[in-house]
């Protein structure tokens, strides 16, 4: 007869030997090895924002709103434009009305909940625009705390998100430091900037590089030496937002001021 | 609408895509797992370290720990935007992350109470299901009860000097393995929190410590409320009972218990919050004195915009207080249900001000965000992320308790030694 310990003992036995060859299999997939290998990728994608070039048109998130499929009227964005305007008192007022989708039409601040601030132009130090879009980070956060795996890194250093497998927890949103994750108000999942992925992959340039009409956006492939957006960073002096965070953000400035955030 | 829109209000400058994404079930999260933590902690400190004074309020805290087990999740999968893959943080864990550990110590956990409450009541099952298999003669619910029973005891129906003498053992093995589980589940929690480095007010190792020892504090006070609230109904049936002739202790047996149980039980519960508001005034002050650059938003935060919720609420009314109140000689049944109860809202609102109070500024550390609980749904959203959704979180472990009480009695019992 068989005895309860022995039925827990053989139990055990074989459920521990169905799992073995199956975790083996799972090990030493090929792609999966592939992918995770770090070294010679041949394409890193990067960005340089040129600040000294932006007008603040909202062209660029127009075009990213259109291309990308976020609810037009939506207050969220892949990618935004700051202003900042500096006064003689050394203030720094910063907005960035419906994500500057339409631009700045008004010269007064937004402060939120419908609340403007007037500055008069004499009282101007100076002002400028700052585009923000999704960093690419080599270090990225958001993936580091997704706790499903559902936000990875490509080989080519762009961050993405499986719609399909994301869990909605939020945890990535709170993790990035420069706030360009949001979600989605159609799939409700997590969503964020991912260089146009379907169109950089192609050989495409993004939606907002393309709209933009000064050329202050670029995209680039930082591994190849003689791309334009390589040499500006390799050559000139740029800035990263956010250093002090570790994330290893690989979108560039030209001309970024102490004031942004 | 986007998520996050119909309770934030924004000032000066805030990201666009910002807006207040964790919100009151997040709150009630830590909560909840810190009351399940607490109640177990509680219970091992008869169970392990032999504390005789605590053996009546051990059971019940123990018991009171495996109903509140299940409600550490609900307020997750009521605040997740897809609840029906949340599974898949147990199926497909990405470790990097805080919360994948989730599935692994909440499951540990749980195993861990549900094999110590199946060794602490192994004899009750035995004695009930043979009571019930000796009668001639048994009604349907009776026949149901007996399968209940005979199933939970697994076969093991020895009751001899020798196999008990193992069951208590194996309960004080639990006990003392249940300790380090029960601070990981809640001190995770808290890494969740201390770990994220975008979040200017979370990110100190120091949480992960600061959760686990408000944890204990606000199991206790539960506990010992909830207690006090059951031998008062006891003590109404009791009377009842006297009235009909058949009572079988007097109330004031019952109420010299209760006392001595509470009295000893509050001490240690003014222990953990020494402990627990050291370390919260550590950090605040060493944030105050290191003042690096996100100091000046965080200022504005803790001692303008947050102030009644941090200094009154939490500080003042939530552990000064009690604190004065449990320390005057002479505790008596109500003061310390009013210590504990304001205990409680003391732990509920230092998580709401870790929660919401870290989301109340932008990271761009040049803007403000304002959360307005949604009191009155008008869509599931503004519910399960609202008071009333909040509410139901509450309440389920009472019921659950009420629920489990029925099958593992936790009055009136000499079984265990």
């Amino acid at each position: 007869m068989i005895t309860r310990r022995r039925f827990c003992k053989n139990a055990l036995l074989v459920a521990g030997g169905i799992a073995m060859p199956l975790a083996a299999l799972e090990w030493f997939d090929p792609k999966r090895l592939h992918a995770e290998r770090k070294d010679a990728a041949p394409v890193r994608w990067g960005f340089l924002v040129d600040t000294y070039k932006c007008v603040g048109c909202g062209m660029c998130v127009k075009a990213c709103k259109i291309e990308n499929e976020t609810p037009y009227d939506a207050d969220v964005s892949r990618t935004w434009v700051e202003r900042y305007i500096v006064t003689k008192d050394g203030r720094t007022h910063i907005d960035s009305p419906k994500a500057a989708r339409d631009g700045f039409i008004d010269k007064r601040v937004d402060l939120g909940e419908g609340r403007m601030e007037t500055i008069r132009d004499e009282d101007i130090e100076k002002a400028f625009f700052v585009p923000k879009l999704c960093n690419q980070c080599d270090n990225p956060p958001c993936v580091q705390v997704c706790p499903v795996g559902a936000t990875y890194q490509a080989a080519d250093g762009v961050v993405l998100v499986d719609r399909s497998w994301c869990i909605g927890c939020g945890y990535c949103i709170m993790g990035c430091p420069y706030g360009v994750r949001f979600f989605h108000p159609v799939y409700h999942v997590a969503e964020k900037c991912n260089f146009c992925y379907h169109r950089i992959s192609k050989g495409m340039k993004t939606a907002c590089v393309d709209a933009c009409p000064f050329g202050a956006r670029l995209v680039g492939n930082l591994r190849n030496p003689d791309d334009p957006v390589t040499k500006v960073i390799m050559s000139e002096r740029v800035a990263v937002l956010k250093e002090e965070y570790g994330t290893k953000p690989q979108v560039f400035y030209r001309g970024l001021s102490r004031e942004v955030r | 609408m986007v998520h996050g829109e119909a309770w934030t209000l924004k000032e000066f400058f805030v990201y666009p895509n910002e807006y207040i994404y964790w919100t009151i079930q997040i709150v009630m999260y830590p909560f909840m797992t810190g009351l399940v933590a607490g109640a177990f902690v509680l219970s091992s400190l008869y169970h392990v370290f032999g504390v005789k004074q605590l053996k009546e309020i051990a059971r019940f805290s123990l018991v009171f720990s495996f109903a509140l087990l299940p409600v550490a999740m609900m307020p997750l999968m009521l605040h997740l935007q897809q609840p029906q893959r949340g599974f898949e943080v147990m199926m497909t864990p990405h470790f990097t992350s805080a919360i994948a550990a989730f599935g692994i110590v909440f499951s540990t956990y749980g195993m861990i109470v549900a094999s110590e409450l199946w060794f602490v009541y192994r004899r009750h099952f035995v004695t009930t299901a043979a009571g019930l298999g000796g009668k001639a003669s048994r009604s349907k619910i009776e026949q149901a009860w007996f399968l209940l029973y005979s199933v939970l005891t697994l076969g093991a129906r020895d009751l001899g000097e020798e196999s008990l003498a193992r069951d208590e053992k194996a309960v004080r093995v639990l006990a003392a393995v249940g300790i380090p589980v029960a601070c990981f589940l809640h001190g995770y929690a808290g890494f969740i929190f201390g770990s994220v480095k975008a979040n200017a007010l979370w990110m100190t190792p120091l949480m992960p410590v600061i959760f686990i020892c408000s944890a204990v504090v606000s199991g206790i006070a539960l506990c010992i409320l909830t207690y006090i609230a059951t031998m008062e109904i006891r003590k109404l049936v009791l009377s009842w009972q006297r009235k009909h002739g058949r009572a079988l202790e007097t109330k004031e047996e019952l109420k010299s218990a209760e006392i001595q149980v509470v009295r000893m039980t509050s001490r240690y519960l003014i222990m953990f919050l020494v402990l627990a508001i050291t370390l919260e005034l550590l950090d605040l002050i060493f944030r105050g004195y290191t003042a690096v650059k996100s100091w000046d938003i965080l200022r504005s935060v803790i001692y303008g915009r947050d102030f009644v919720n941090i200094f009154i609420l939490q500080y003042g009314l939530g552990n000064l207080v009690p604190f004065i109140l449990f320390l005057i000689p002479g505790l008596s049944i109500r003061r310390a249900a009013a210590g504990c109860a304001l205990v409680l809202l003391g732990v509920f609102m230092m998580r709401w001000n870790v929660v919401i109070g870290g989301q109340a500024f932008s990271s761009s550390f040049a803007g403000f965000m304002h959360y307005q609980l949604p009191i009155w749904p008008d869509s599931f959203e503004t519910f399960k992320e609202g008071l009333f959704g909040a509410l139901m979180v509450g309440i389920t472990p009472f019921v659950l308790f009420w629920l489990v009480t029925w099958v593992l009695p936790v009055f009136g019992r000499n079984d265990s030694r």
